[in-house]
């Protein structure tokens, strides 16, 4: 039960190895995330089956260069459209205006509870703490949301948040916070679940929401789920505000049909899933139910920073599905929690330096194999394992010191180390002296091979090297 | 995906780039991989002032100091022969990322023709030399571990099981998650060694369940880090780099 | 100066220069060149595979599979439109039925607790289905508001055979619906489901728990 138990832990980016380890030594965590990942891959693998993929991904990709391209033209297109729809469009620089935004609707309402879909951005600028320092409740109603929320936890996957806790934890969890009887039958908790919160959508005085895709053409935003609770946040309660990041701007309509293809193949094998909802404007005089106000908050919080620099910008193709994390073999061994932020996993460690610098992130960037799992599935096509290099670049002091913290990795000890590696390799006599002798090369290499040898035998070098070899076969010495 | 590469006819001469784990830790391998050309009636060119593709300082971030290794590369390979290395990272870096080094520099026109001219080992057997094998080891089953860099930077992830199947005597058997990184990824093992342990444990575990005694590979960092393990835990499963199993079972 | 204005100046003054807009080419999603036997097939297997189930009836005798579909699902108060001829004929043909007919042509703020509470399905009429997806497209109105398909737990959707279209892009295009989007538009396939513990799927965790596609047919009927 030690998920349950770790209920109040916090984790942050600067323990990555610490809660590296945690979560390598915990095997309901380990076979948790590893039967999960599994599965998606498997049920990804399926459903794109008979699609030519990578025809779909360089439309993908497309499409969301073009909106980038375009970015800043589009975002006013989009506020014009939305106003139009008459949909009001707040412009927040940071996680705390937005929060600022979104309290001082709450306010003018008079809002007591807020009901929450899901939405990772609302999560990247911590809106649920800072309603509830203004004594207003901010409950989560996706289920995966919900359950988090209950165990005081927060998401470990940006698609399914309660990965990390298996049906006993979770039986649990709703057995201990809600005084549901202890069961591992899903449908009794899904429907307890159900109870629980359709009397909070009823008496819910604002309902906040993400946004997937927002069409500037015709001031659309554009929602993707499959439980409702998104459909219930943004049509029950009398406000409804949608919350999202600058970036998710694409130009036409058309643009989305693509783009959903892509999303929920790539999330979770899903053709389609049960609703698209796309909401163009508050309840018109003649119509029965919905809001009657909707607001968009269009959050930077960093972005405009990625978006000056034409490698970092790939980072804001993404269209958040989580396939990285799904694929990754890092990810899928230590967990989502275990990344310490918002977004974890390989889109998370090319996403958060920019948000959070490059002191509190450091290890993300290096926790990553370069097996480039997570570039092949990425629906549009964004190079993760370029854009991870691009960042140990960054914290070396090495690149272009386009993210908030370039350099604080460098040591004097690394430099001279890789220094000594240059000279070494651009010295090819003293290189063929050294491999001859190549037990002393272990001391130009950068780090001791300590942790190594904790788990496998060290390799040993060979007596001859290749250039001695071949010397040898060359003049005829045969089998060395 | 590495795009459709047009292969070129079976040359008179290419030159051996044969990667620094090679040349310190599998010299054999290296050595493997001219007898095989050669056997092909190629002419192998080993230049002596060869290094390290610099890749280990690429990936931890340190370009300027890459660079300047890669560099010194770049002058070894002076006639248009194939330049062929018995790896997938160090080919992969090459091919892809020299490019992307000395984009904007006065270089980048000889990086693009170098990275041009790289095959990895087992893409040159399979696809210009269409390599016959025949087969006078014992009958045995194998497993097979591609890197991740030889399957999705370089797109190989058929070549090395292609040469396999045309040993008469070998058995390659099937290994779940066998497009799972091993978890050496260079410094990644160094710098996160308990998630690149954890993930090695799975890849043993992976490849003792089919039985096979035996498993091989065309990127040494992988053999290294596989076979590492295996022999720590004292486990009776030897790892071998795919050229020497070939010219072993074939010679 | 406002975040508006800072935001849009930093995004204008790329420190990279500008961009340039790369043309995408949609033929991947469209031009599926299926038949209406094709079309209908995938529809019903897609939404199948996600426990919508599909009855298949004539244009003439739906009501009849209506009425069958409501007994079987034990429906005793069954919310519905007024003016849609799918609206005007349930309503017809079910004057002399034992089942209750709810009124959806009042603000849900007067009975709101009513329809979550006390009402068994909702009947609404859609726009057309997408083979490709399972999907059914439905532009809410002020007959049939947006609710009556999401918070009763049972959604009968009635859908024309000839309305199925190949893609969800086929279906944007060729209805033209960036020309005017409605408060809102809705894809719905399946009824309401969830994944959240431990992958295990339930269905009916917010919305429906089970949607029941009628679909009419002008020629012959599939079995």
């Amino acid at each position: 039960m030690s998920a349950v138990d770790d209920a109040v832990h916090t984790y942050t980016p600067r323990e990555f190895h610490r809660q590296a380890h945690d979560a390598l030594g915990n095997p309901q965590i380990r076979g948790n995330f590893r039967r999960a990942m599994d599965g998606l891959m498997a049920k990804r693998r399926g459903v794109f089956s008979d699609w030519d993929l990578e025809t779909l991904r360089e439309l993908g990709a497309n499409i969301r260069l073009r909106a980038l391209a375009k970015l800043p033209d589009l975002l006013e297109q989009l506020e014009a459209n939305c106003q139009a729809n008459g949909i009001q469009v707040h412009w927040a620089s940071d996680g705390d205006e937005a929060c600022r935004i979104i309290g001082e609707i709450c306010q003018s309402h008079d809002a007591r509870a807020v009901i929450k879909g899901k939405s990772m951005v609302s999560e990247e600028m911590h809106l649920n703490a800072h309603l509830e320092r203004a004594g207003i409740e901010a409950l989560e109603s996706d289920l995966g949301e919900y359950l988090v929320q209950l165990n005081e936890q927060t998401p470990s996957h940006i698609i399914m948040p309660a990965i990390h806790l298996n049906t006993d934890e979770i039986s649990e969890i709703m057995h201990t916070k809600t005084g549901t009887e202890r069961t591992r039958d899903v449908d009794y908790m899904t429907a307890a679940a159900r109870q629980q919160l359709r009397e909070r959508f009823m008496a819910a005085d604002v309902g906040v929401s993400g946004v997937n895709f927002a069409v500037a053409e015709t001031g659309t935003l554009c929602l993707v789920e499959n439980e409702g609770n998104g459909r219930m946040t943004t049509t029950v309660p009398p406000v409804h505000i949608a919350v999202t990041g600058i970036e998710k701007v694409v130009e036409q309509l058309r643009d989305v049909p693509p783009l959903y293809a892509l999303l929920t193949r790539s999330a979770t094998g899903q053709h389609v899933t049960t609703y698209f909802n796309m909401i163009s404007g508050p309840r018109k005089s003649d119509e029965h139910d919905g809001p009657r106000e909707v607001h968009l908050v269009l959050v930077d919080n960093g972005r405009s920073s990625i978006y000056q620099d034409d490698e970092l910008l790939d980072t804001l193709r993404c269209i958040r599905c989580g396939a990285c994390m799904n694929h990754c073999p890092v990810y899928t061994r230590v967990g989502g929690h275990t990344y310490g932020t918002t977004y974890p996993g390989p889109i998370g460690s090319i996403l958060m330096p920019h948000m959070l610098g490059l002191e509190e992130t450091k290890d993300l960037p290096t926790a990553s194999s370069l097996c480039g799992a997570c570039g092949e599935v990425c629906p549009v096509k964004i190079p993760i394992p370029d854009l991870l290099v691009r960042l140990r670049k960054e914290s070396v002091g090495e690149g272009r010191g386009n993210v908030p913290g370039a350099g604080v990795k460098r040591s004097a000890k690394e430099v001279a180390a890789w220094k000594g590696f240059q000279w070494l390799a651009t010295h090819p006599a003293a290189w063929r002296r050294s491999t001859a002798l190549a037990g002393k090369l272990h001391k130009l290499v950068p780090s001791s091979l300590g942790p190594w040898t904790d788990h496998r035998t060290a390799p040993k070098p060979a007596k001859a090297s290749l250039h001695a070899l071949v010397k040898r076969y060359r003049r005829g010495e045969g089998e060395s | 995906m590495a795009a459709v590469k047009l292969y070129p006819p079976r040359p008179e001469k290419v030159y051996l780039f044969g990667t620094c784990l090679i040349d310190m830790f599998y010299p054999e391998a290296g050595l493997d991989a001219i007898r095989l050309l050669e056997r092909e009636g190629i002419e192998v060119i080993f230049p002596d002032d060869q290094t390290c593709c610099g890749q280990p300082a690429y990936t931890s971030g340190y370009h300027d100091e890459a660079r300047e290794v890669a560099r010194a590369q770049l002058g070894l390979f002076s006639e248009p022969w194939p330049i062929i290395v018995p790896s997938g990272s160090c080919g992969g870096m090459m091919r892809t990322h020299y490019p992307q080094l000395f984009a904007g520099s006065v270089d980048e026109a000889l990086a693009r023709d170098v990275a041009g001219r790289v095959f990895e080992l087992t893409e040159f057997l399979v696809h210009v030399c269409h390599l016959p094998l025949e087969d006078r080891g014992e009958p045995e089953a194998v497993a097979m571990h591609t890197s991740c860099s030889a399957r999705r930077e370089m797109g190989l992830a058929d070549t090395g099981p292609a040469l396999l199947a045309k040993l008469g005597q070998v058995e390659l058997v099937e290994q779940v998650r066998a497009s799972e990184c091993c978890g050496f990824g260079g410094t990644f093992a160094v710098r996160h060694p308990e998630v690149s342990a954890a993930m090695v444990e799975d890849k043993t575990q992976a490849i003792e369940a089919t039985g096979a005694k035996r498993f091989v590979t065309s990127d040494c960092g992988c053999l290294m880090n596989i076979a590492g393990r295996f022999a720590h835990q004292g486990k009776d499963v030897k790892g071998e780099h795919i050229a020497s199993y070939l010219w072993r079972r074939t010679s | 100066m406002s975040s508006r204005e800072t935001i849009l100046k930093r995004l204008r003054e790329r420190s990279d220069g500008p961009l340039t807009a790369p043309a995408s080419d949609f033929a991947v999603v469209t031009g599926r060149g299926w038949d209406a036997s094709e079309r209908l097939a995938r529809f019903e297997q897609l939404i199948g595979s996600v426990h919508g189930e599909v009855m298949h009836t004539t244009q003439a005798g739906w009501t009849e599979t209506l009425a069958k579909v409501l007994a079987a699902k034990g429906i005793a108060r069954l919310a519905l439109g007024r003016e849609h001829p799918v609206a005007a004929e349930a309503r017809r043909a079910l004057a002399d039925h034992s089942v209750e007919l709810v009124d959806v042509d009042r603000d849900i703020e007067a009975w709101q607790r009513e329809q979550f509470e006390s009402v068994d399905a909702g009947l609404t009429s859609t726009r057309g289905g997408i083979a490709e997806t399972g999907s059914l497209w439905l532009w809410p109105t002020s007959d049939e508001p947006r609710l009556i398909s999401l918070v009763p737990p049972t959604h009968i959707a009635v859908l024309d055979a000839d309305s199925i279209e190949d893609t969800f892009f086929d279906v944007v295009e060729r209805n033209a619906w960036a020309q005017g989007m409605p408060t809102n538009a809705l894809l719905i396939s399946g009824p309401s489901k969830t994944a959240d513990i431990e992958q295990t799927l339930a269905y009916g965790v917010h919305g429906p728990k089970a949607l029941v596609v009628i679909v009419r047919h002008t020629g012959e009927v599939p079995a």
